[in-house]
This record gives structure tokens, C-alpha cells and sequence, in this order.
């Protein structure tokens, strides 16, 4: 028996914990109707971010939605993050269970 | 001079223990949990000694303040424009900076007054608060001019309702409301035990100072003369708005001190959001690396001792 999968499109975004408010706030905006946001750390082009105090700290949000979503939340934070904050996104295909959720 | 004071010695094995890159590592939560203590402290002891005088002068001092915080910035601002030749970005962010306060500068001097018995006004901490939200807004305007697009609401609630002001003037109300009598039963908690605190948290602070180091190589040697020369100048005119309210030599020493401190908490936060194109590695390299070491081990001594030559006490 198979499972009653649907795909969906996972948005992965690695940044800088200073800019979570404002940014839940535009994925808000955009429709997003869920994320999942967690504590991150990691080394990249900026250097190192440890997460050893507040200004060196990383987060990661997920979003589940379908990709036209996705690729416009994509065109958004690359218009009004990628030049001045560290942050690396990406995009994931992947299989769900209840789609409506998503 | 007087034996090294226990916490100066703390904030020096943290910098030795970082720059011979120990292992040593505290955890975030508790530099969190240190800082709100801090913050609380300083507020429940101004607003206890608030609670035992008129509160009409002083609105005067707020005004001589605010000025004070204003002219701060626009002087950093001119000098990193023009001779740092910094973009305008960067330099309205380093100029908030250093127009702006440091909590933990301040708690140092609060110690190093309390180990000598100077007393001094307890309005300080609201004078605290004020140059604080100040910077923030003088340097967002700076950076961007007055324009349309500019989030008022989202700035002013960074600048007001931040963390460091929302404990801060919390504190003060629960120490006024209170009263000395009041806080008896929590004093053994914020003021018998502040020294301490603020050891630990400047075990903290050395290790974080101790990564700038990389930055300040990078920048040379224009930041680090800002670094030193800003913190002095303000000092000054910290002093000279001290003597026209008329503080006790505690008070113009606190007043040169919070003059010449640099943020690298609130400001940096929400300079980040508000000036997203300013460098922030630049601001706090001058701020942490050099102007707070500068002022707690050299910079707190020396403002006290102009205080007393200017208020005719020198011995």
C-alpha cells in the first residue's frame, strides 16, 4: 500500500536571529501559513557565527507550502535581504501527508 | 593608585583567557540572565533614590542630556565622515555608538564610586535610559534622512520599548514605587550581590572583547584612535554638562563616564535592522574592542579625577 503523499516544496532559510521578527513578519504577508523557526549556528562567508551572544547568532526557519509560494518568498527575501544580512536559503521538493495543512 | 579592583581582574582573565583562545565558554543564556540582573539592579537603586526626592529638576537635566547625547553623534558622525572617510551608512552607525551608553561601563563606574564611598545622584540611570534611546533615533536619521519610507512606528518601538530600556525604567518604577523600605527584603538579591554579578558578567565581556581583535587588525589604525579619542572628547563634554546641572563629583563622574561609553547592545540591534547596509562588524570592533576596555581600566579613574579638579575638591 502506498502512502496518499502529495508534493509540497520545502524553504529553508539560514540567517541571522537579529532579523526573525521582521522577517516572520513578511512571510505573514506573504501568505506563508506556517514555519518552524530554530536556534542555529554555523560558519559561512561572514565568518564564524557561534551563537556565543545575541549578535552572533543564527536561526533557521522551514516553510512547507506549494512552490509557486516558495518562489515568491524566494524573489522577496532576495530582493530585501540578501545584500545586507547573512543568509543562505534553499529549496527542497518533498513529500507530504494532509496537504491541505500545507 | 589603589590595588586592581577584583572585577577589572575578572574582565582581564576573560580577555587573556579569549586571546590565548581557551576553551573557556559561557554559556548565552547565562550572559542573558547577567545582563537582565544588571539592568534591573541599576534601575531599582535610581528609583529607590528617587523615591526620596522631588522629581521637577529634574527635567532640566533631561534636556541638558538629550543635547548632549545629539551632539555626541553628530560630532562622531563629522569625524568618521571626514576623516574616517567612512560611507554615510557606517559612519551615522559607529557616530549611535558612540553617542549611546554602555550599561556595563556604567555598572563599573556605579562599583568603582561604591568602593570609594563617592555617592552620587540616583537620577543617573534615567539619564542612562535617555542617551540611550536617543542615539538610536539621531542615528537612524543620519543614516537615512528624514524620509516617507521611514518605519516611525517599528523605530520607536525599537528604540523605547527595547530590552535594555524596558528593564531599565521597569526597574526604576519598582524602586520608586517601592521605596527604600520596600526593597529591603530583595536587597540582599540586586545590591549586595551586584559586585559579583557584574564579575561574572565581565568574565563574559573579556571573552567577547578577546574576538574583536581579528576586526581591529583589519580596520588599522584610524579606528582604534577613534576608539580612544571620541571617548575622551565626549568625557568632556560630558564634565562640562555635569558642572552647568551642578552634580556632586560622583555625578560628574558618572555623567563623563556614560558620555564616553559606547553601546554594543541596544544600538547594534537596532542599527542592524534600521541601517541594514552599515557595517556592524566596524562599530562594534571600535566599541567593544577598544573604547569599553579603554574606559573601565583607564577612562572611570581618569574622568573621576578631572570631576574633582573641576569641582575644586582635588586634594
Amino acid at each position: 500500500m502506498t502512502l496518499p503523499t502529495e508534493k509540497r516544496t520545502l524553504l529553508t532559510i539560514i540567517t541571522e536571529a537579529i532579523v526573525e521578527p521582521t522577517l516572520l513578519r513578511d512571510l505573514d504577508r506573504l501568505g506563508v501559513r506556517g514555519y518552524t523557526v530554530s536556534d542555529a549556528r554555523g560558519r559561512g562567508s561572514r565568518g564564524v557565527r557561534d551563537a556565543a551572544w545575541d549578535e552572533a547568532a543564527n536561526i533557521r526557519i522551514e516553510v512547507i507550502c506549494p512552490r509557486p509560494l516558495a518562489e515568491e518568498v524566494l524573489r522577496h527575501l532576495q530582493a530585501r535581504y540578501y545584500a545586507n544580512y547573512a543568509m543562505v536559503t534553499f529549496l527542497a521538493e518533498i513529500e507530504v501527508l494532509r496537504p491541505e495543512k500545507f | 593608585m589603589t590595588a586592581l579592583d577584583p572585577v577589572i581582574l575578572f574582565f582581564l582573565f576573560g580577555l587573556t583567557a579569549g586571546l590565548l583562545r581557551s576553551e573557556l565558554k559561557l554559556p548565552a543564556a547565562l550572559y542573558e540572565s547577567l545582563s537582565v540582573f544588571l539592568l534591573l539592579a541599576i534601575g531599582l537603586k535610581g528609583g529607590q533614590g528617587l523615591a526620596t526626592q522631588p522629581l521637577a529638576p529634574l527635567i532640566p537635566q533631561i534636556g541638558a542630556v538629550i543635547l548632549l547625547g545629539a551632539a555626541q553623534t553628530l560630532i562622531g558622525f563629522v569625524v568618521l565622515r571626514s576623516m574616517g572617510r567612512f560611507s554615510r551608512a557606517d559612519a551615522a552607525a559607529t557616530a549611535a555608538h558612540y553617542g549611546s551608553v554602555s550599561v556595563a561601563t556604567f555598572a563599573v563606574a556605579v562599583a568603582w564610586l561604591g568602593a570609594r564611598h563617592i555617592d552620587f545622584e540616583p537620577q543617573m540611570s534615567i539619564l542612562l535610559a535617555i542617551m540611550e534611546i536617543l542615539a538610536i533615533l539621531v542615528g537612524i536619521v543620519l543614516a537615512r534622512g528624514v524620509s516617507r519610507d521611514t518605519d516611525w512606528r517599528a523605530l520607536g518601538h525599537e528604540a523605547f520599548l527595547g530590552k535594555g530600556v524596558t528593564l531599565l525604567l521597569g526597574g526604576m518604577a519598582i524602586g520608586w514605587a517601592a521605596g527604600p523600605e520596600g526593597l529591603a527584603p530583595v536587597k540582599g538579591l540586586f545590591f549586595d550581590l551586584f559586585k559579583g554579578v557584574l564579575a561574572l558578567f565581565l568574565l563574559e565581556m573579556g571573552l567577547i572583547v578577546s574576538r574583536q581583535v581579528g576586526e581591529l587588525k583589519r580596520r588599522g589604525i584610524f579606528l582604534i584612535a577613534f576608539g580612544l579619542g571620541m571617548p575622551l572628547l565626549s568625557a568632556l563634554l560630558g564634565l562640562g554638562t555635569g558642572l552647568l546641572l551642578d552634580l556632586s563629583v560622583g555625578g560628574l563622574t558618572l555623567l563623563a563616564t556614560l558620555a564616553a561609553s559606547a553601546s554594543y547592545i541596544a544600538v547594534p540591534a537596532a542599527m542592524r535592522i534600521a541601517v541594514p547596509e552599515a557595517n556592524p562588524a566596524i562599530s562594534l570592533a571600535g566599541a567593544l574592542g577598544v573604547t569599553f576596555p579603554f574606559n573601565i581600566l583607564v577612562g572611570i579613574p581618569l574622568y573621576h579625577g578631572l570631576a574633582m579638579q573641576l569641582a575644586g575638591t582635588a586634594p
